[in-house]
């Protein structure tokens, strides 16, 4: 008989099933790929097979304009991907179709987080918590400074500045998929019903969340708006158009932007933001310990980003963890 | 606390210069009376409170939060103050406390010695918010770094009250916080602060760069730009003081200075150390390295006094014995200065020369060979220029040297603090100890962290995190593939160095991603620079 949990590897370009062979989240192309979410950073083109939730899958046919070779999984539904090895997808709570991977095999469970979170968000289904024998978790916001505060007090915020001024418009960068449609939602929630103007690269993204049961309100493109229009208003654009000279077309904007990272002053600053909002679609340093402790595991692996402080939180709470050495997962932005 | 914390945090946000001026002037209008002017102290780094270090808030923070999770932390956010600020383990039973009024808080840490500090200061934390708590930990420790220079703060008040900047600034230095007299001048309608014996300082006249441009020697005297520092020495009701060129009162750094001006007077010259690394003229200046050993002192040693003896040559001369001369053009200027000078001690006193040359052609051969360590360049100055503060057009250039150049190669990078927290910002290079081809090392000699722009800091960055060989906590060591051509403008033999070598003001002069790495200089090529 082999060693415990030797049927899973992780490798720099994702983990590998080894029984199945087939990889999770794999950042270059693999014959069979599970993938746990729709963020281009996990989620690639040109594997031959890609299993993944359906909501996943039409966001990825929606990015790479192709459905080959796509295995739609519901949550809570359990696949054989083959040499005795079951997959089970369940809520992450991260962003649209997010998922977490339960892997069994000989008796062994192991679940992949992906990216995720545990604050409640009107867009996606919340995160369970699933007991397992290893635990592979993010660690993105994993440094114990990382507090998100209720995403009330910061769609407060940004309302506020709203009203401060009348006679500007208010440009939030946010990633395109997931944390706009949050943004969104929480701002029609919170009694914000007018027109909420949308970078062209948006468009498509809010679209596919609404034929997904997520009513997002008015929306309109800037593209087809005057400067006078969209005084008063907020404009949604992805992070990378906030000092663009796309901006040029907007009245006066005040550049907000919801991350995480906006958490720390001089991550603002570096990125020119005057008003921060930290919103994020990542489980926070509370999050992730409190969601380990939960969920009790032998064994915590950590894929991808700041790792050293959960090991150190791991080791100082007496749990066997690692960190995995994964490439090219990357989120500057959220 | 509440609003100085809010108007903290707005200002971090605000890029702008007009909206940075807007926001301190609404705050000086609404703030009361001595809140405004102890806010006015904190930005413009007028405060201290010697109790409070920023080691007070690291241990502080090291009984509360695990060591190792501590450095990590403030490695990612790059500040003390803010990594302390946002770790802080808030009380349970937050039952809210009234906020404490500015001026209580400036009490309250006053009132600290080194060691009530750590019993004192949670109290104070416990019943702030993150934001609340950064701008406490800020005001103790010093060094706001919201990006608001002594200059803005004054521009400010001057737009809060509407009065003009010159005579703020004026009154600004002989005052100090809460500037009491300064609000209620300005904001109360009360009488001029009368400050006609106090030794205050009187803001520097300064000089735009020569960049291509040629001067007529007829019109403009030439005069060595000495490379010590630039100093105002003033006397009155029978007080010296020593002032920096941003103001600040530096005399108990240079004692010898206070009791040899013979006369009240507002001198401006160049505070030098003696020394020999200047050839030629006798009682020279040794080099800014020498100075160095004497800057940033509380206290100053008999030793430090009798090695590094300081004095000062003199440019200007802007009043003296109760006449204001700053009206009157450079040469009566210069006349009087140098009929005072037999009546100033020789000891700490010489008089700047002036640099002769035929026309500008004559003079710019002069300024090439000129390489002593104690002159930057050449000073152009108007000769009916009268002296005025700041910096104006066509009256003073400054004409620098053009730098020494020599190719390193990248070897260490480190991240850097503030707005380059993320990025690795500062670089440590070195040259070749031999011939790289036969197996020769390369060995540090310099660090730099300027002399790019942001887009080609964004570059470097990438650069480093794609070649690291091996990390040491914010610190990667590159692959030795990447030449730099740093511009300095003087080396010396240094015992600190494994290189044995140390530039003065090393910076990027370019970046040569053409060029490889063994075609970069050897140490030796930068040893034959030394002069002292």
């Amino acid at each position: 008989m082999s060693p415990p949990f030797s049927w899973i590897r992780p490798e720099p370009w994702g983990i590998h099933i080894v029984p199945a062979d087939a990889w999770v989240d794999p950042s270059r192309p693999v014959a069979r790929a599970l993938v746990t979410h729709g963020h281009a950073d996990h989620a690639r083109g040109g594997h031959g097979a890609t299993i993944a939730t359906p909501a996943t899958l039409a966001i990825m046919e929606l990015r790479y304009q192709t459905r080959e070779g796509a295995l739609p999984v519901e949550y809570g539904e359990s696949v054989e991907i083959g040499g005795n090895v079951t997959a089970t997808y369940l809520p992450a709570g991260h962003v649209l179709g997010s998922a977490q991977i339960l892997l069994e095999h000989a008796g062994e469970r192991v679940v992949i987080t992906g990216d995720y979170k545990r604050a409640p968000d009107p867009t996606c289904e919340p995160f369970q918590v699933t007991p397992c024998d290893i635990f592979i978790t993010e660690a993105t916001f994993g440094l114990p400074l990382f507090t998100h505060p209720p995403i009330g007090e910061e769609i407060g915020k940004l309302l506020e500045a709203r009203r401060e001024n009348p006679d500007s418009c208010i440009l939030v960068g946010a990633y395109a998929l997931g944390k706009a449609q949050r943004v969104i939602a929480e701002l029609r929630a919170a009694g914000h019903h007018d027109t909420i103007w949308l970078h062209g690269a948006m468009e498509a993204m809010c679209r596919l969340y609404e034929t997904h049961g997520v009513p997002l309100g008015d929306l309109r493109l800037v593209s087809d708006a005057t400067k006078d229009q969209m005084r008063g208003g907020i404009v949604m654009a992805p992070p990378s158009a906030l000092g663009d000279r796309w901006s040029r077309r907007l009245p006066d904007p005040v550049t907000a932007m919801a991350s995480g990272w906006m958490r720390v002053r001089q991550r603002a600053r570096q990125r020119g933001v005057e008003l921060p909002l930290v919103i994020s679609d990542h489980a926070d340093w509370g999050e992730l310990t409190r969601t380990i402790a939960e969920v009790n595991p032998q064994e915590t692996w950590i894929t991808h980003g700041r790792e050293e402080a959960l090991l150190r939180w791991c080791e100082l709470s007496q749990r066997r963890a690692r960190a995995l050495a994964l490439v090219g997962y990357e989120d500057e932005d959220d | 606390m509440e609003e100085f914390a809010a108007l903290l945090d707005a200002l971090v946000y605000t890029t702008s210069r007009n909206r940075k001026l807007a926001l301190i002037a609404a705050y000086l209008r609404e703030a009361p009376d001595p809140d405004r002017g102890w806010a006015l102290a904190a930005l413009t780094d007028g405060l201290d409170f010697p109790a409070v270090k920023s080691n007070t808030i690291r241990t502080l923070m090291m009984e509360r939060v695990d060591p190792v999770l501590w450095a990590l932390s403030r490695d990612f956010v790059g500040d003390t103050a803010e990594t302390a600020s946002l770790l802080w383990p808030e009380p349970d039973d937050a039952a809210p406390q009234p906020d404490l009024s500015l001026t209580e808080v400036v009490e309250r840490l006053s009132a600290l010695t080194r060691a009530s500090a750590p019993r004192e200061l949670p109290g104070l934390l416990d019943r702030m918010d993150a934001n609340g708590r950064y701008a406490l930990i800020k005001l103790a420790t010093g060094g706001m770094r919201v990006g608001v220079s002594a200059r803005l703060a004054k521009t400010a008040f001057a737009l809060a009250f509407e009065v003009p900047v010159e005579a703020v600034e004026e009154y600004w230095h002989a005052l100090a916080p809460p500037y009491a007299e300064l609000f209620q001048w300005a904001a109360h309608g009360g009488a001029e602060p009368d400050l006609a014996h106090a030794p205050r300082f009187r803001p520097f006249m300064l000089a735009h760069p020569l960049e291509d441009g040629v001067v007529d020697l007829k019109d403009y005297a030439a005069e060595w730009k000495w490379d010590g520092i630039r100093v105002q020495l003033v006397r009155a009701g029978g007080e010296t003081r020593v002032y920096s060129r941003s103001g600040d009162d530096i005399s108990a750094t240079f004692p010898e200075l206070l009791d040899v001006l013979p006369m009240d007077a507002v001198l401006d010259g160049e505070l030098l150390v003696r020394g020999s690394a200047q050839g030629g003229e006798a009682g020279g200046a040794a080099s800014f390295n020498a100075l160095q050993q004497r800057l940033g002192r509380k206290t100053v040693s008999k030793a430090m006094l009798r090695d590094y003896p300081a004095f000062v040559r003199l440019y200007d001369v802007l009043l003296l014995e109760g006449h204001d001369w700053r009206e009157a053009p450079w040469k009566s200027r210069r006349a009087t200065l140098e009929r005072l000078m037999p009546r100033l001690p020789a000891s700490h006193f010489d008089l700047s020369s002036l640099v002769d040359a035929e026309d500008f052609a004559a003079l710019a051969a002069i300024r090439d060979t000129a390489r002593d360590e104690a002159i930057e360049g050449l000073m152009l100055k108007h000769r009916e220029s009268p002296y005025v503060a700041g910096r104006k057009v066509a009256l003073w250039y400054k004409w620098k040297r053009d730098p020494l150049l020599i190719d390193c190669v990248l070897m260490y990078a480190q991240r850097g603090s503030g707005k380059r927290s993320s990025f690795y910002s500062d670089y440590t290079f070195g040259c070749w100890d031999g011939d790289p081809d036969a197996g020769a090392e390369l060995l540090p000699v310099g660090k730099a962290y300027s002399g790019f722009t942001d887009e080609e800091l964004k570059k470097l960055d990438r650069f480093v995190r794609q070649n690291t060989l091996n990390k040491f906590g914010p610190v990667r060591e590159v692959e030795r593939k990447l030449v730099f051509e740093v511009a300095f403008d003087s080396v010396h033999a240094s015992k600190r160095h494994k290189s044995g070598l140390a530039m003065r003001f090393p910076r990027i002069h370019r970046i040569r991603w053409d060029k490889p790495a063994h075609e970069a200089d050897r140490i030796a090529a930068l040893k034959a620079l030394i002069k002292d």
